[in-house]
């Protein structure tokens, strides 16, 4: 069953849940090895964009124009870097169709980590958010090549960015505000990585909640 | 010049309003008429970058077709700058360069180069030259002004031509055609932002390469970088068609103190 605009802005409400919940463990993660303000960035910029959803006289019809909506407010009300990479992986992700089935998920995917990568420069084990997004697009490539729908293939993402988000706990950083620190980064979480982790977990919610109850 | 005729602007994007605010101030003291746009800190007035900021102030630096030089703190204000740039158009971005420059040193080379009348290239160059600002102290060897009147007797003697005896001396050739002079600073800081810059905008008229004890005396990071105190004397080449004046005018710019003392 592919999924739809109505999917989208589902996984936008759960994200925004995710994100507003987890916001003082965002914080946390970030006063540790950052400036502090990432659990609060994040809030602010989903509680915006939710705030734009609610304020349409119309829903979005595709994928692509709720990527849209996503990455221009992200962009203007997340201060720090994460506004210009969530911004960027949005908007690249809004090249999506107006449906998208297995294929169309990791098409999304990459095309956000593709955004994630320009805008930020950085590659796997430099301890950012790619670490979450990276293993969770191998993850759903994996999961799109056994022919997995694509309420399937979101669900290995989501898994893919918790075991990459775990994975940085070890890293030393040589990214972002958090490289400043160097071997102090190490032993903690980034949390980058984990939003990450909030964000696909909720994506692959709202489609297990699109496949309802009769879902096998 | 840039094509609009303008000079260069300079936009400085920071997570700190009064750190771009301050910096602006400090940028746009030594070079007076050239704008530079402070963008920084969150709307709310709160640490952070903030995209629409950022857009005003490229809006507002480009106006009427200029060209800017952007300024950035850490790297966050870089990537809000980029998203800006994504998000405008076309031809707006190509007149913007962000600069990999330190922020303070990058926007006060890249405003006195922009005074100059230098071009968007130009500016940008001189902002990225300014990494490494201030070499370490005692390299240069220190010579006292009673050691000027042997070291211009060398010269006068090197160059087979007559000058002036006395603490300042100009006028002399060498064997590569570079008019050669020395020079005692006078003033009681040195060699230090203020106539740095004040060297760099006066000799900009000139159709002449200068140099103060082999650095380029068009770049005021370079001239700072000398670390030049009271007593010392400059040693100042030039090359081109007005190599003499522009020599002259800056043997008794120095010796005058720059108006400091």
């Amino acid at each position: 069953m592919s999924l739809d605009a109505a999917w989208a802005v589902d996984w936008v409400r759960r994200s925004e849940a995710a994100v507003v919940e987890h916001r003082d463990e965002l914080v946390e993660l970030d006063r540790q090895i950052g400036d502090g303000d990432h659990g609060e960035n994040m809030a602010r910029g989903f509680r915006a964009v939710v705030a734009r959803l609610d304020a349409l006289d119309t829903p979005p019809a595709t994928v692509g124009d709720v990527m849209r909506l996503v990455a221009t407010t992200l962009m203007s009300t997340v201060g720090g870097a994460a506004g210009p990479l969530y911004g960027t992986a949005f908007l690249r992700a809004a090249k999506a169709g107006a449906e998208l089935d297995a294929d169309g998920v990791v098409a999304l995917l990459e095309a956000a980590l593709e955004g994630v990568v320009t805008r930020g420069k950085a590659s796997v084990g430099e301890k950012t958010m790619v670490d979450a997004w990276a293993p969770a697009v191998a993850a759903a490539v994996a999961a799109a090549d056994h022919g997995a729908p694509p309420s399937e293939v979101l669900a290995a993402a989501a898994r893919g960015a918790h075991d990459g988000a775990a994975a940085t706990v070890p890293m030393v950083a040589t990214k972002g505000r958090a490289s400043y620190l160097g071997e102090r980064s190490a032993g903690h979480l980034d949390p980058g990585a984990r939003s990450s982790e909030l964000i696909l977990a909720a994506a692959a919610g709202a489609a297990a909640a699109a496949d309802g109850p009769t879902a096998g | 010049m840039t094509d609009s005729g303008a000079t260069v602007a300079l936009v400085l994007v920071s997570h700190s309003r009064e750190l771009a605010e301050g910096a602006a101030h400090v940028a746009g003291q030594m070079a007076p008429g050239v704008r530079v746009v402070p963008a920084g800190g969150t709307d709310d007035g709160g640490l952070g970058t903030s995209f629409d900021r950022v857009d005003g102030a490229l809006r507002s630096a480009t106006e009427g077709g200029g060209s800017a030089v952007v300024l950035a703190d850490l790297g966050s204000a870089v990537l809000t700058t980029e998203s800006v740039l994504e998000l405008a158009d076309p031809g707006t971005a190509e007149r913007v360069r962000i600069a990999d420059a330190p922020f303070v040193e990058g926007a006060v080379a890249a405003a006195v180069t922009a005074h100059g009348g230098a071009d968007l290239a130009a500016v940008l160059a001189a902002a990225e030259a300014a990494a490494g600002t201030f070499g370490a102290r005692g390299t240069r060897p220190e010579a006292s002004a009673r050691e000027v009147g042997a070291a211009a007797a060398d010269a006068t003697a090197a160059a087979g031509a007559t000058a002036a005896a006395g603490p300042g001396t100009s006028g002399g050739r060498e064997p590569d055609g570079s008019v050669r002079a020395t020079a005692v600073l006078r003033n009681p800081l040195g060699l230090h932002a203020r106539p740095a810059a004040l060297i760099v905008r006066m000799l900009a008229p000139y159709d002449a390469k200068v140099q103060v004890d082999g650095v380029n005396a068009a770049s005021v990071l370079e001239l700072m970088k000398l670390g030049a105190v009271k007593d010392d004397v400059l040693t100042l080449t030039a090359q081109g068609p007005q190599a003499a004046e522009a020599v002259a005018r800056l043997v008794s710019e120095v010796e005058g103190g720059f108006g400091e003392v």
